[in-house]
């Protein structure tokens, strides 16, 4: 290959990209300039809730657990190492609430939400469902896009929020029942160790991902390509993309609350 | 051509639409007059899909004009004024479209639920319910979800939705697709009379004779991007051209490649 074709592949790569990434920021704009204005549709507000929160909170809380529980283990083993035993419940703490908890609960909603919503409404465009709301007066941003995207935003840090605490209560549980630690010293040490500063990077790192996820179901459903097949590589492409985009944002959330 | 004598509810002029190097329509002419009923007829891929789409404006024309009561389909329209525009339309899709997640009464019922048409939601089931029984079904399929339905069933209540709030314009897609012939015969015939009792003006797509004899009063054939042939359907069988004879006798033989 001459530099010169090269050059113009690299080109041609980083033009598609931009371009991608363009398409999506205008989706995102659209998106939130549809959820503010009238007019609104409350049912499909709550069905969204129902769907992203409420019906999430079992896997959520059983992913939460098994990794702060598995945590305790891992830090109490490791710290052994050094005489460090004791930092089990701070480090579990803070493990649980800046990472694992907003980064996990992230990824389970990638699993789950992305890729369900992704096939519905690429099901949905592919059987004409999506034209046929805009035929019937409705904007399918407005009726099918906001309410979960609002969804997302509302729903996903308190389920991270809980996730948070159901770690913490894993690692208490491993803790006080296999490694020996005082209950109730090891709550103290937990709720001193914790600083405010901690649970809001939780809480907004959980909101930021909860847009991420469900805009990207409904920006690869809404450009589905046509048939099973399309709707296939339309939810493997959104799941893909809201889970690396979760990590990079987590990469940019982390750098921004506790490097600065 | 068309009854002159009639002002056009719907004019197409000169209108090219290419996806991509697929160049589907170039250059189509026609001319609806208010209250008729036209059928266009044609291969499949031939781009009349995209011309019924293009007049909703759920695909955008490169060039050319589309007029709807004498004005412009596409420009300048607020919200509120598409809104509007919309609302004089019904449409029959090829699939239905129905919203699977909803049941069928809400689903005739969708544009009296919300938006610019909303009222109690009583009154707009009792609606509902009269327009599935003018479409011959029963008031106990209401409540029933669209997946549980016959294709033909679901014919009927995609009818039903397309008549219940009462357009000037209904577009029909295909109607009798994936329909046996009995079915077929009284898909048209309630078409028919639908469209005459509401003295609507309907635009239907087909490559199926039985549905152009039962539901036309004037017919276009659209062949290579462009309006081959129109005139009264009484006249369709004395055309002299050799296009519509060889798609009206369904030979292979003749100026319509068959293999497409």
């Amino acid at each position: 290959m001459t530099p010169l074709a090269l050059l113009g592949r690299l080109g041609a790569a980083t033009l598609g990209l931009l371009a991608a990434l363009g398409r999506l920021s205008t989706f995102v704009v659209s998106t939130f300039s549809h959820m503010l204005r009238p007019p609104f549709y409350g049912r499909e507000v709550l069905n969204a809730l129902l769907q992203v929160g409420w019906l999430s909170l079992p896997v959520v809380g059983l992913t939460a657990i098994f990794t702060g529980g598995a945590l305790a283990l891992q830090i109490y083993a490791g710290g052994a190492r050094f005489n460090a035993e004791a930092v089990v419940p701070q480090i579990v703490a803070i493990g649980m609430v800046r990472e694992l908890g907003p980064v996990l609960v992230g990824l389970m909603i990638a699993a789950r939400v992305t890729s369900s919503i992704a096939a519905e409404i690429a099901t949905m465009k592919v059987t004409e469902q999506i034209d046929a709301l805009v035929t019937l007066s409705t904007h399918p941003m407005k009726y099918l896009v906001a309410p979960r995207v609002l969804a997302g935003l509302l729903t996903v840090p308190a389920l991270v929020g809980i996730g948070d605490i159901i770690g913490i209560m894993g690692g208490y549980t491993v803790a006080t029942q296999n490694l020996g630690f005082n209950p109730a010293t090891y709550l103290v040490n937990t709720v001193n160790f914790l600083e405010i500063h901690d649970v809001i990077s939780s809480l907004v790192k959980g909101a930021v991902f909860g847009v991420i996820a469900t805009t990207l179901g409904c920006y690869y459903g809404m450009n589905s390509g046509r048939g099973a097949q399309g709707v296939g590589r339309a939810t493997k492409s959104s799941v893909e993309t809201a889970a690396v985009l979760i990590l990079a944002a987590n990469f940019v959330l982390t750098g921004v609350f506790f490097s600065l | 051509m068309t009854d002159m004598t009639k002002p056009a509810m719907i004019e197409m002029k000169s209108v090219h639409k290419a996806f991509g190097a697929n160049q589907v329509l170039r250059g189509v002419d026609l001319s609806i007059a208010r209250g008729s009923s036209m059928v266009i007829i044609g291969g499949s891929g031939t781009g009349k899909s995209v011309m019924l789409k293009s007049v909703l404006g759920l695909i955008t024309q490169d060039s050319g004009q589309i007029l709807v009561d004498g004005k412009d389909a596409g420009k300048g329209h607020s919200s509120r004024d598409r809104d509007a525009f919309l609302a004089r339309f019904g449409m029959l899709f090829q699939g239905a479209a129905l919203f699977d997640s909803l049941p069928v009464w809400q689903n005739v019922a969708f544009r009296l639920l919300r938006g610019s048409l909303k009222r109690p939601k009583e009154e707009a089931r009792e609606i509902a319910i009269e327009k599935l029984r003018r479409v011959g079904l029963k008031a106990d399929v209401a409540d029933r979800l669209p997946a549980e339905l016959s294709g033909g069933m679901q014919k009927r209540v995609g009818l039903a939705r397309a008549i219940a709030a009462e357009p000037e314009i209904i577009f029909f897609d295909e109607p009798t697709t994936g329909l046996d012939p009995i079915m077929s015969g009284v898909i048209n015939d309630l078409i028919r009379e639908i469209v005459v009792e509401m003295g609507a003006t309907a635009m239907t797509i087909t490559h199926d004779m039985s549905s152009v004899r039962a539901i036309a009063d004037n017919v276009a054939m659209l062949h290579g991007g462009k309006i081959r042939w129109t005139g009264p359907v009484g006249d369709m069988d004395a055309s002299g051209d050799p296009y519509v004879e060889q798609f009206i006798s369904g030979s292979a033989e003749g100026p319509i490649e068959a293999v497409r």
